[in-house]
């Protein structure tokens, strides 16, 4: 399969690799997808106060477009609001990098991995929250 | 980024992406061309043309072909030798050929799950036409247990039909152990040889081998030209014809023969009858110098397929917590296929691998290096270093590889399928 230029550019060069700390209160993780499926997607964020994304990573098992998807899409939210970054969706992602129609699957996932970090974060802080209130 | 190994001056010679996808198709030999050349231009002859000289030259070709590729397999006589377009055509013919024939006989077929799709294919049809198929399965080395062919056998079985060696993992079949089964019980015995010819033992009549498809363009011959073994004696095989035309091959498939093509299949056969021996240990240490080097520097790294009948050639390796289609693009200076999903038009991770009893998940992170005729030590070092190289940067950015190294077992987690 040829792959884009884009994705061949967020492949070799993956914004944002690693972890952050899953027990921190400020991080939201996500995983998604599936090792028999042949793509598993770990994206986290850190949120500050504002509620505004200070910085995400991810970690992700797949193929070329699935590691592009995800390294975009941990591009895009850093700096943004949490309620923003919920708006991403998945044909922002596959446009961007041009994938084509057997890798939607992979800006699905991408899409996925923001919305799943993004509502782990929000439980931690309404449990935060609703212990401050007791 | 890993250092990669292609700037090292110790690479400086090679010539990229290094070929390593010998199970696919192979280059023609350079002394397979030279043979087939004048067959193009100046014996160009129709090897049916009975009225002259330039007929008569083709057809003598033809028949020295055919005596060539009967030596290769073991066959009495070149007589046997059915010359077709290829081995899909080959598979066809045999399976469908044969059924039609000796539909009155009965109407099982016995197969395996592990079959190229030509073969899986024409069972399913005929499936459709009112046969019934037996698909036996494979144990986790990717052998077929001749006990489980036995144990299929009906009274209404006509044909067997078991690859010589599997394309993907390359595990050798028990094919002397079938034979003598079948031929006790007067059914009909078809090999689809294409991946071990010439690569592993092969005898019609020591295997009691009754059909076998050959292609060219495995062992260093052109595209476009295969062969089926049909046998003449002890017992006589009969087939319908599935292309109808001028009568051309005993009746048994018609159309105008491509003489350079057989000419250049014939000369691959000649090739190894004279090479094959030594060629096949050179490939073997080859092969197995670079699982060595991979195995030392990587762990959970898992062989697919019987190490000891397996074809010299191929090295078929999961990489666990790496996505094959992924490694393939790190990999890019290596010409390899991979059983992942991904690579497939339906997205399905490989059927031969799933037959064997494979985590999804090893599936799609498998990987087939096909080592052939022209690969050398310096290739093999070179993709050695690649590979781990590359494996290592993957499983650095796979969630996979962090929680196994953490000590959470993956298969506990419940994922959402997608």
């Amino acid at each position: 399969m040829a792959y884009s230029e884009k994705v061949i550019e967020h492949y070799e060069n993956p914004r944002n690799v690693g972890s952050l700390d899953q027990e921190d209160e400020a991080v939201g993780t996500g995983l998604v997808g599936a090792p028999a499926c042949g793509d598993v997607m770990r994206l986290q964020i850190r949120v500050n106060d504002a509620g505004v994304i200070e910085d995400a990573k991810f970690k992700t098992f797949g193929c070329g477009s699935a590691i592009a998807s995800s390294s975009l899409a941990t591009e895009w939210i850093k700096g943004k609001t949490i309620d923003e970054a919920a708006t991403i969706k998945n044909s922002q992602i596959a446009e961007e990098l041009s994938l084509p129609p057997v890798k939607i699957h992979c800006s699905v996932l991408a899409e996925d991995a923001i919305k799943s970090a993004i509502e782990d974060f929000r439980k931690k802080r309404a449990a935060k929250q609703a212990l401050a209130g007791q | 980024m890993t250092a990669n190994p292609v700037a090292s001056a110790r690479f400086a010679g090679l010539k990229f992406p290094i070929y390593m996808d010998n199970h696919a198709t192979t280059p023609v030999d350079p002394r397979v061309l030279s043979a087939m050349l004048p067959y193009f231009t100046e014996t160009f002859g129709n090897a049916a043309s009975r009225t002259h000289a330039y007929g008569w030259t083709a057809e003598a070709a033809v028949d020295d072909a055919r005596d060539t590729i009967a030596q290769l397999i073991g066959a009495e006589s070149g007589k046997e030798i059915v010359f077709t377009s290829g081995a899909t055509e080959s598979d066809n013919l045999a399976i469908k050929g044969v059924a039609e024939y000796y539909k009155a006989k009965g109407n099982h077929i016995i197969t395996t799950t592990i079959e190229h799709k030509a073969v899986l294919d024409s069972c399913k049809r005929l499936e459709k036409d009112g046969f019934s198929v037996t698909y036996v399965n494979v144990g986790p080395d990717g052998l077929v247990n001749p006990k489980d062919i036995e144990a299929a056998i009906t009274d209404k079985t006509i044909l067997v039909s078991v690859m010589l060696a599997n394309n993907e993992v390359g595990t050798i079949q028990p094919i002397a152990e079938i034979g003598k089964l079948t031929r006790a019980r007067g059914i009909i015995f078809h090999s689809d040889a294409v991946q071990g010819l010439g690569k592993t033992p092969f005898d019609v009549r020591a295997m009691n081998v009754d059909l076998a498809s050959l292609t060219a363009h495995k062992i260093y011959g052109p595209k476009g030209v295969g062969a089926l073994y049909v046998r003449r004696s002890k017992p006589r095989v009969r087939l319908s014809a599935q292309m109808d035309g001028g009568g051309h091959e005993r009746g048994n498939r018609s159309g105008t023969l491509n003489v350079p093509g057989i000419v250049g299949f014939a000369k691959a056969c000649k090739i190894f009858i004279e090479e094959g021996v030594a060629e096949a240990e050179k490939i073997r240490a080859l092969r197995d110098r670079l699982y060595k080097k991979i195995t030392a520097e990587l762990d959970s790294v898992v062989l697919n397929g019987s190490a000891e009948h397996r074809l010299p050639g191929n090295l078929n390796i999961s990489f666990a917590f790496v996505e094959g289609e992924g490694l393939m693009m790190a990999i890019k200076d290596v010409a390899v296929s991979s059983g992942s999903a991904c690579t497939s038009a339906s997205l399905e991770p490989s059927y031969v691998l799933r037959s064997m009893g494979l985590e999804e998940d090893m599936a799609h992170s498998s990987i087939r290096f096909g080592l052939g005729r022209f690969n050398t030590e310096e290739e093999i070092d070179y993709v050695a270093e690649l590979v781990i190289a590359k494996v290592k940067r993957l499983r650095d950015m796979s969630p996979l590889y962090e929680m196994h190294k953490a000590g959470i077992d993956i298969k506990s987690i419940q994922w959402a399928a997608h």
